[in-house]
């Protein structure tokens, strides 16, 4: 009777628990969103084809003619439409049967590729079509195209031909002031006052300070100032007034020991120059900075001239300069420094007088005639801003986008 | 008169060449440019003995005549050796925490940041100089500097929303034509510079003369 009642409760027991995992069972399965693949049909649409394909030689500064552009417009599905398209697949052929092999696949909402692996002088055939996940699109195809080594950048031609223009104006004004010519060439006060500035520190028996800024050697406003420094040279020899000439850069220094050496020897003067003078400071630009604050401060040069390529530094020396009370003059190319020097500093060269004063000083011929050429070449720049702006005002735009570069 | 021409023909050739690879984008020229600026930066590390030799010459030579400033000649030499030690003899010398790289964080960075800050005080003391109204130039330029200030900082808003967009148009119409004006100048001065030098006009940078 016992074994029969404990057999029945197993049973129930078994029952109730069995049932109980069967209900949970179901409950889950209930509980489970079918998957999409499960409910919808399989995606037989194929997305809308790309559109416009063009493939162009394309000509980067370093052209080995391996180098094809493609642009197309995107699929209408793109974004839009049904908005499926996952993305385009290149494909790149050498007939025109066929799509070829795969080049690449390019994400949606991007409309062309850059070919980096062609050969210079084979023609492709090039295939794009839209992909949503599934299905491809039909193909848009361009060819044949082929790559080139090129020899000329069309994009920088009105460069060089407003380049040719200048340099043919400056031939031609030298031509004519080597052959005599008068060429007016307007007051610059700042050149002028560079000797007046000798002469006060020779008169008070103090050196002459001449910063040539501190870019490099290929700075072409470095080799400006090395020109200058020339002539300062020769004025200092003349005096025999000590000049200091602090570098920033070792190469420049060296440039400015044989420029100030060979000024001195020309005015008969050569045991006057002094190569401690001429003195490689730092490449630092504030240990410098403050190298070239201190001589002024030691030293104390009655006459200070900055002329070169100057940076954040320029407020640090034409101030200190100011506070020990020398006459300065200053000249940069630098727009954004020529603020400081114009507070600062005595008398500054603007922009382009920096350029101008080698001839200025020298009063060559030659040199003139650079000059003469630079202020046309100004008028041809006029004429051609005002014909800018007229002709995009009439909608010719060609004329303008003839002058963008790349 | 070799060592005159020398110099000019080799300056003709790697001017002509550094004009003419502007618009030839064949590889061949441009491998022969990277290779130039290559040597370039050569050259200029060897420059830079020559900039390290003139300076040891000119402090000794202070310390040898007994020049009133020479104790600054021996700091710079403690500087230097102290430095060139720790950097040839000092294994991984760029690591951090390595005595070089401690020097350079703590003494040479501090000092350039020193430098650099002092500007704001030199910018100060300019300023004042440079806005008393005694002339019309200088009465414009203060009442210009007072209305761009105004309008880069909040209180400018505050007053007028005029100040803003009067800074904005000082700094894009008068302001950025006098740049561009300045700008086109120093283009074409560059160019001509560079023909000159190029064709041997102009030859002050290698010393003068013929």
């Amino acid at each position: 009777m016992m074994r029969a009642s404990l057999a029945v409760l197993s049973i129930l027991v078994l029952s109730l628990t069995f049932g109980w995992a069967w209900a949970q069972d179901e409950l889950v399965l209930e509980g489970v969103e079918p998957a999409l693949s499960d409910t919808l049909p399989p995606d037989l649409i194929p997305p809308a084809p790309a559109a416009g394909l063009t493939a162009v030689d394309y000509v980067d500064n370093n052209d080995s003619g391996n180098k094809i552009d493609l642009s197309w417009t995107t699929s209408p599905d793109d974004g839009d439409g049904a908005a499926d398209v996952t993305g385009y697949q290149v494909w790149r052929s050498e007939t025109a049967a066929g799509p070829g092999d795969t080049l690449a696949f390019v994400a949606a909402g991007q409309a062309g590729y850059l070919d980096e692996t062609a050969e210079p002088g084979t023609p492709y055939y090039y295939s794009v079509t839209a992909f949503d996940g599934t299905n491809h699109s039909d193909a848009v195809s361009f060819g044949p195209v082929a790559g080139a080594r090129n020899w000329f950048t069309a994009t920088r031609a009105a460069v060089l031909v407003l380049v040719s223009v200048f340099f043919g104006l400056v031939l031609v004004f030298t031509q004519l002031a080597e052959r005599g010519a008068k060429l007016f060439v307007r007051r610059i006060p700042g050149l002028n006052a560079i000797e007046e500035a000798v002469g006060r520190a020779t008169e008070m028996g103090r050196p002459v300070l001449y910063v040539p800024g501190i870019g490099e050697i290929d700075n072409i406003m470095t080799i400006a100032s090395l020109t200058i420094l020339s002539h300062v040279a020769k004025i200092t020899a003349r005096y025999e007034t000590p000049l200091i000439v602090p570098t920033a850069r070792a190469v420049v220094m060296s440039a400015a020991e044989e420029v100030v050496k060979e000024a001195y020897a020309e005015v008969g003067k050569p045991d006057a120059y002094n190569r401690d003078n001429i003195r490689y400071l730092s490449d630092a630009q504030f240990a410098f900075a403050g190298a070239v604050n201190g001589i002024m401060l030691r030293e104390k040069p009655a006459a200070n001239l900055y002329l070169g390529a100057f940076w954040a530094e320029s407020l640090l020396l034409a101030e200190t300069g100011f506070e020990a009370g020398a006459i300065q003059v200053a000249g940069t190319a630098m727009v954004s420094q020529l603020p400081f020097f114009v507070t600062a500093c005595d008398y500054t060269l603007l922009g382009e007088e920096l350029y101008a004063a080698s001839a200025y000083l020298s009063r060559e011929p030659k040199l003139l005639g650079g000059l003469k050429g630079s202020d046309w070449m100004k008028v041809v720049t006029i004429v051609l801003i005002a014909a800018g702006i007229i002709m995009n005002l009439v909608g010719a735009d060609a004329f303008v986008e003839w002058f963008h570069t790349s | 008169m070799l060592r005159r021409r020398l110099p000019l023909l080799l300056c003709f050739i790697a001017g002509l060449f550094m004009a003419v690879q502007y618009y030839v984008p064949h590889h061949s020229v441009q491998s022969a440019y990277e290779t130039l600026l290559l040597w370039l930066q050569t050259l200029l590390a060897f420059a830079f003995l020559l900039g390290t030799v003139s300076l040891i010459r000119v402090h000794y030579h202070k310390i040898r005549n007994k020049a009133a400033d020479r104790g600054f000649s021996l700091v710079m030499f403690a500087g230097l050796f102290a430095m060139l030690g720790l950097g040839f003899f000092h294994p991984s010398h760029h690591a951090p925490g390595s005595p070089f790289n401690l020097m350079f964080l703590n003494v040479q960075v501090p000092i350039e940041a020193t430098m650099f800050s002092l500007l704001a005080f030199y910018v100060a003391s300019a300023a004042f100089r440079a806005f008393r109204a005694r002339t019309l130039e200088a009465t414009l330029l203060l009442v210009a500097a007072a209305i761009v200030m105004l309008g880069r900082v909040p209180i400018g808003e505050m007053i007028s929303s005029t100040i803003p967009e009067a800074t904005r148009w000082i700094l894009e119409v008068p302001n950025l034509a006098a740049k561009r004006g300045i700008m086109i100048g120093v283009g074409l001065g560059m160019m001509a510079t560079s023909l000159k030098i190029i064709l041997g006009i102009e030859r002050a940078w290698m010393g003068g003369g013929d």
